[in-house]
C-alpha cells in the first residue's frame, strides 16, 4: 500500500514538473520577443557554450568516426561492401549517429553547468539581487542561454560530424588505401538534401531541449548546495531522456514526410 | 552614537515606506500576520526579530520579491501590487539593497559587479563616466584596491562593503539592509556599523536594518521595532525598549 501511495505521489509530481516546465517554455516565448533584448549576454553565452565546447565536441567526433569505422569494417569486408564504407558512414553519422551522441555530450558539459550556475546563483541570492537592480532575471539568464543553446548546437553538431568523417577518412585511408579526396567525394555523393535537412532540424530541438532543462532545473534550485547539485544531475538526466524522446519524433515525422 | 543622533535631527517626517495589514503565510505557517511600518525619509529604522521569525520574508516582499497574501506597501508613495513589471523596475532604481550573504555576481569581477546597475540604468554614460562612479562607489567604502578582484578573493567583510558600494551606486532614496552584520567578527561588523552610518549622513538616505545584533540596533538606530509573531510588537527608540519591562521585549536585549 505504501508502495503505490508512493508510486501515486511519483506519478503527480512528475507531471507537476512537466506543467511548470510548459509554463517555463510558455514565458521564454513570450520574453523571448519583449524588449529590452539582451544581445551582448547572448553572445557571451554562445561564446561560452559554442567556442568552449569545441575541443569536447572535436575529440568525441574524432573517436566516434575512427571506432564506428574500424568496428563496421570487417563486417562490411566479409560481404565484399567495403567499398560502401563512405556512404554508409556518412549517412550513418549525418542522420543520426552524430547528431544524438553530441547532443548528449553537450547536456552534460552545457546542461549540467547551466543548472549548477543558474542554481547557484538562486541559492546565493544573486537572482533575487538582481531583480532588486531592476533587471529581468528571466530575461537576462535564462531567454539568452536557451537561445544560445539553440543556436549553437546544430554548429556543434555540424563541426561534429565534420572531424566523425574525418576520422573515418583516416581509418580508411590507413586500412584500405583510400585517399581523402576519393572518402569525401563519395561522402558527399551518398549525401542528399533529405539527410542533411532534417537532421539539422532536430539539432535546433536538441539545443533548445538542453538550454530549457537546464534552465528550468536551476532556476527553480532550492534547498541549499544539495540543491544545486540535484539541478545539475537532474537537468542532464531529464535531457538525455528529452532527447531520445526528440530524436524518435523527429525520424518518426521525417519518416511521414521524406 | 553622535553620527546617530545627527541623522536622526536631519530626518523629515514624509513618509518614504508604508506598510499596512501585511499578511504572510507559508501553508500553515503564517509568518506575517498583520504587520505595519512606517519609514520616514532621512530615518535608521530598525527592525529586530528572533531567528526564523519573517524579518527576510518581510524585507522580500517590501521589494517585490515575494508577493504578500494582503495587505499593502507603498514605496515613495506608490503601490508597489499596482505597478506593471516595468514600473517597479524603474522604481527599484530608487532602491537599494544589502543582501544577508552580499550577493555579488561570482562570475564577474568587483568592477564589472558595480557597473552592472549602471549599465543597465544609465544607458547614456560614456565609459570614463561608468569608471568614474565606479571609483567613487569604492572609495565610499574604502576598497579602491579590488576593483579587478573576484568575489572569491574578497574577506566576508569586503563583499558586504563591495555590495554596499553596489547597492549605492544608482544614489537610491532608501537602502534595506538584511543582517549587514551577520557572520562578520565583532571588528568587521563594528566598521560595517561605522561605514552604514557615514553613507546615511553623506547620501541622505532612509534606511530599514533588519538585524538581531543587539550592537547594531543601539549603533544605527533612530527608531526600532520588534517583530514578534508577525506583528509589530513594540516601537520606540533604542533605549525605551531597552529599559522596558515586558519580558518578551526584555529577552530581545539579554
Amino acid at each position: 500500500m505504501a508502495y503505490l501511495l508512493s508510486l501515486k505521489q511519483n506519478i503527480a509530481s512528475f507531471f507537476m514538473e512537466i506543467g511548470e516546465m510548459s509554463f517555463f517554455s510558455l514565458r521564454f516565448f513570450k520574453e523571448l520577443f519583449t524588449k529590452p533584448f539582451e544581445f551582448k549576454e547572448l553572445l557571451n553565452q554562445c561564446y561560452v557554450m559554442g567556442n568552449k565546447s569545441l575541443f569536447l565536441v572535436g575529440v568525441t567526433g574524432l573517436i566516434l568516426g575512427i571506432v564506428f569505422t574500424l568496428q563496421t569494417r570487417p563486417t562490411l569486408m566479409d560481404f565484399g561492401a567495403v567499398a560502401w564504407m563512405p556512404s554508409m558512414i556518412s549517412i550513418s553519422i549525418v542522420r543520426e549517429i552524430g547528431p544524438v551522441i553530441i547532443a548528449l555530450i553537450c547536456a552534460g558539459r552545457i546542461g549540467s553547468s547551466i543548472g549548477a550556475e543558474i542554481g547557484s546563483m538562486r541559492v546565493t541570492e544573486q537572482i533575487d539581487a538582481m531583480e532588486v537592480s531592476g533587471t529581468n532575471p528571466f530575461k537576462y539568464l535564462v531567454v539568452t542561454r536557451i537561445l544560445a543553446a539553440t543556436l549553437m548546437l546544430p554548429l556543434l553538431v555540424i563541426f561534429g560530424d565534420f572531424i566523425a568523417l574525418i576520422g573515418s577518412a583516416i581509418v580508411e585511408n590507413m586500412k584500405g588505401s583510400v585517399s581523402f579526396v576519393l572518402y569525401f567525394n563519395q561522402v558527399f555523393e551518398a549525401l542528399t538534401f533529405s539527410d542533411i535537412f532534417p537532421a539539422t532540424i532536430k539539432t535546433f530541438f536538441f539545443g533548445f531541449a538542453i538550454g530549457l532543462v537546464g534552465c528550468f532545473k536551476g532556476y527553480t534550485s532550492k534547498k541549499g548546495t544539495a540543491g544545486v547539485g540535484k539541478a545539475s544531475n537532474s537537468a542532464v538526466v531529464y535531457t538525455s531522456m528529452l532527447l531520445f524522446i526528440i530524436d524518435f519524433i523527429a525520424v518518426f515525422v521525417t519518416d511521414i514526410f521524406v | 552614537m553622535d553620527l546617530a543622533n545627527k541623522i536622526m535631527n536631519s530626518k523629515s517626517n514624509k513618509e518614504v515606506l508604508l506598510v499596512k495589514d501585511l499578511f504572510k503565510g507559508f501553508g500553515d505557517n503564517k509568518v506575517l500576520n498583520g504587520f505595519n511600518l512606517s519609514l520616514f525619509e532621512g530615518e535608521n529604522l530598525v527592525l529586530m526579530g528572533k531567528s526564523g521569525s519573517g524579518k527576510s520574508v518581510l524585507i522580500k516582499c517590501l521589494v517585490g520579491l515575494m508577493p504578500p497574501d494582503s495587505g499593502s506597501v507603498e514605496l515613495l508613495g506608490q503601490d508597489i501590487s499596482k505597478l506593471n513589471h516595468s514600473e517597479m523596475n524603474d522604481l527599484r532604481t530608487n532602491v537599494g539593497f544589502l543582501f544577508q550573504g552580499s550577493a555579488l555576481y561570482d562570475s564577474m569581477t568587483v568592477r564589472e559587479n558595480l557597473e552592472f546597475p549602471l549599465r543597465r540604468h544609465s544607458k547614456k554614460l560614456t565609459e570614463e563616466e561608468t569608471d568614474t562612479l565606479v571609483m567613487e562607489a569604492l572609495e565610499n567604502v574604502g576598497l579602491t584596491h579590488t576593483v579587478d578582484w573576484m568575489p572569491e578573493e574578497l574577506s566576508g567583510g569586503m563583499q558586504r562593503r563591495i555590495a554596499l558600494a553596489r547597492a549605492l551606486i544608482l544614489k537610491p532614496k532608501i537602502i534595506f539592509y538584511d543582517e549587514p552584520t551577520t557572520g562578520l567578527d565583532p571588528i568587521t561588523a563594528k566598521e560595517i556599523i561605522l561605514l552604514i552610518l557615514k553613507i546615511q549622513e553623506k547620501f541622505k538616505t532612509s534606511s530599514l536594518i533588519i538585524t538581531h545584533d543587539v550592537d547594531c540596533a543601539r549603533v544605527i538606530s533612530n527608531r526600532m521595532l520588534l517583530l514578534l509573531d508577525g506583528i509589530n510588537y513594540a516601537e520606540g527608540t533604542f533605549t525605551e525598549l531597552s529599559s522596558s519591562n515586558d519580558p518578551k521585549i526584555k529577552a530581545f536585549f539579554k
